[in-house]
């Protein structure tokens, strides 16, 4: 057992003393996990560098910070929440607006889709679906070795909650925009689970954004269920402002012959760690997972994913690229388990990198354990410059240097995005990962979202 | 239109151009021959602007004005363009939007409106026609997954699109069957005009059979060692290179 440091001790005095306050709104069934998860949060911690998983990435500067409020909302919160008026541009979803992690309405937390989709409030989804979310919840997402799942499982109480019938398919994609707002330093931690009965399909797209300049902390926990034969996407955009840190862990549990993707676009970020599990329980299950990181200034970027295959002639394909500028850093750990009896297993794994500048730094390391014989599996990692002759190629016709940098650069990013399985959405992430190398993208107004 | 004197030029510390002297006039059609590591690349890179090759010696002056001080991408919009040897593929970034960005770069520096959207693509699939390039290569990425024949016919297409007073040509013709040499040569041909000029560089004769050249030179050693007219390039054809090695030994019998 690590010793409790200072820092991990903060979080435990935070649960005590926002515990009453959790429990009363929260189900007993949810209440039920809080206790075993903050002991095992005690004896882990807030993860260090020692931590395998968190090699290249100091939480420090964001968790050693006294955070004027963790968030729990007051019925005066959603009265103003209610106020807060949000048009997603003209991409045609299902369209919810998350503040803090909350859903801030008081009533109609939770609405029934014509298709019979169920989208809203996990908070109100623990009342009214209790068989549903006792089936599910706490079911996926693993903290053996991330103390931050079980500090989101003790004090989390509300996010977004989807359910997807048998064979349902959803052909608008639900758009879940995460707002963080606030008026003093603060954490947030928010607790997704998604559903997808056999046979069903759905894509979701996550934005996260800040929308005050205060210093935040997010710790996000997201659990799906991938159904037998069932389709999933789930896009992550992140733009949010540099003092604000986001931890998201996703964990996508895989039936027999799933198919599912996980997409992290990070814009802009303070600090950004985003682990992604795809755990291919059943034969047939087929994964891609997707990342575009682009950074400048102190950013710092952690990409962790982690793909386990614990069944046969299931398929995994990981792609992450990124483009470091200024001071950035970035890190990549990308981890392929095949369990002795993923017989026929095929996986792939690729991390490119650009650095623009001598101080930007990029740590990437492949990991794979492979306990079966009948496997075909390939990972490479590159950390490099701007190629030399395809930036004087663009020259050669007489598209000055900048622009042509710019080109390439996009061009890099581009075989991200063009990889990415909602169509409509690729134009408008090319426009915005366009703005961003311009440097363009500084707040949400320029986003998807526009905000008042 | 292009004048050079005396160019010198080494790549990491060692000469490879030992003052080359060359004037290129309005409408006239040069070849530069000559064995491998003549030099004749280095020439065409020094020419284009790029950087790996260090001038030691001389001057280039292109339409009056001095080559050596503009960047690559200034050359081109006065009117510069090289047909790579190697055209480099670069995934991600569309033929449209490279040629669109180049085109209207090039307008910007004479001083004219950007093309709209359907006058570009009216413009492209003009000369596309012009060069018969296969109309989907131009909805793909820059020469991503060409054959080596479509690489060479898309450097066509982006000359015919940028309208260059000076084509220089890289060994345009290395590694093309006949029907890509002809429809290279026809491009080429096609967008000959009296008021601009061509420097064809090539290791074979073949090509010249499609060009005709006025003036052939011979580019040996790091210097041009012999000019004459387009009989030249028959007698290289023939004979090889070796007789030429030979002369440039004999009335310089203290080379090394």
């Amino acid at each position: 057992m690590e010793v409790k440091s200072e820092i991990s001790t903060k979080y435990s005095d935070l649960y005590l003393e926002n515990i009453g306050k959790i429990t009363d709104i929260s189900t007993p069934f949810l209440n039920s996990f809080r206790e075993e998860a903050m002991q095992k949060f005690r004896s882990m911690g807030i993860p260090t560098r020692k931590n395998e998983t968190y090699k290249y990435t100091n939480l420090d500067i964001f968790f050693n910070h006294d955070y004027r409020n963790y968030f729990i909302p007051v019925p005066s919160d959603f009265t103003k929440a209610e106020e807060f008026s949000c048009d997603i541009a003209d991409l045609d979803t299902h369209g919810l607006v998350l503040l803090n992690g909350f859903y801030p309405t008081l009533n109609g937390k939770l609405k029934q889709l014509p298709s019979g989709v169920w989208i809203g409030s996990l908070n109100e989804a623990a009342r009214k679906f209790p068989e549903l979310v006792e089936k599910h919840y706490g079911k996926y997402a693993n903290g053996d070795s991330d103390g931050l799942v079980h500090l989101n499982t003790a004090m989390a109480s509300d996010g977004v909650f989807v359910y997807v019938p048998k064979g349902v398919v959803l052909s608008k994609p639900v758009q879940v925009v995460n707002l963080v707002h606030s008026d003093v330093d603060m954490f947030n931690q928010q607790r997704n689970l998604f559903i997808l009965e056999p046979n069903s399909e759905i894509s979701i797209i996550i934005c996260d954004h800040t929308m005050t300049p205060q210093k935040f902390l997010t710790n996000a926990v997201t659990e799906v269920f991938v159904g037998e034969n069932s389709h999933f996407d789930i896009i992550r955009v992140q733009n949010e402002h540099n003092n604000a840190c986001k931890i998201t862990h996703t964990f996508i549990h895989q039936e027999k012959n799933s198919n599912a993707s996980s997409n992290n676009v990070t814009l802009h970020g303070g600090l950004i760690r985003n682990s992604t599990h795809h755990l291919l329980e059943g034969e047939g299950a087929e994964c891609l997972s997707l990342g575009l990181y682009l950074a400048d200034k102190f950013q710092h970027i952690d990409n962790y994913v982690n793909v386990i295959h614990n069944a046969p002639n299931c398929s995994s394909n990981q792609l992450f690229k990124g483009v470091l500028d200024d001071m950035a850093t970035g890190a990549f750990n990308g981890r392929i388990l095949v369990q002795p009896d993923a017989q026929g297993t095929v996986a792939y794994q690729k991390n490119n990198n650009i650095l623009l500048t001598d101080d930007a730094k990029m740590d990437t390391k492949p990991q794979l354990e492979i306990y079966a014989d009948d496997v075909k599996c390939s990972h490479g990692a590159t950390v490099g410059q701007i190629d030399e002759n395809s930036l004087f190629y663009l020259q050669s016709r007489g598209i000055n240097k900048r622009e042509a940098q710019l080109m390439l650069m996009f061009g890099f990013a581009h075989e991200v995005i063009q990889n990415i399985r909602i169509e409509p959405l690729r134009e408008r992430l090319d426009n915005l990962v366009m703005q961003r190398l311009k440097g363009e993208l500084t707040r949400c107004a320029s986003c998807m979202v526009k905000c008042g | 239109m292009l004048s050079i004197k005396n160019i010198k030029a080494e790549i990491d510390g060692k000469e490879i151009l030992k003052g080359i002297s060359l004037e290129i006039k309005e409408g006239e059609v040069h070849a530069i021959m000559g064995p491998n590591g003549s030099g004749k690349s280095t020439l065409a890179a020094v020419l284009a602007g790029r950087d790996y090759a260090r001038i030691t010696e001389g001057t280039i002056t292109f339409n009056g004005g001095n080559l050596l001080d503009m960047s690559p991408e200034e050359r081109s919009k006065e009117g510069i363009f090289l047909g790579f040897q190697y055209p480099i593929e670069i995934p991600g970034v569309s033929m449209v939007n490279f040629m669109k960005t180049a085109v209207n770069e090039h307008r910007k520096h004479k001083g004219l409106e950007p093309l709209s959207a359907s006058d570009f693509l009216k413009m492209m699939r003009e000369k596309k026609e012009l060069v018969e390039i296969d109309s989907k290569l131009a909805n793909r990425s820059v020469n991503e997954g060409f054959s080596g024949g479509e690489k060479k016919k898309n450097e066509i297409f982006q000359m015919a699109m940028l309208e260059p007073k000076l084509a220089i040509l890289d060994e345009t013709d290395s590694g093309l069957d006949i029907d890509a040499l002809r429809i290279v040569a026809n491009g080429v041909n096609k967008l000959k005009r009296p008021d601009n000029s061509s420097l064809i560089i090539t290791h074979y004769q073949r090509l010249l059979d499609y060009i005709v050249p006025d003036i052939v030179h011979v580019l040996y050693d790091g210097r041009i060692v012999k000019t004459a007219g387009k009989e030249l390039a028959f007698e290289l054809e023939e004979k090889g290179y070796d007789w030429i090695k030979k002369e440039v030994e004999k009335n310089e019998p203290s080379w090394k």
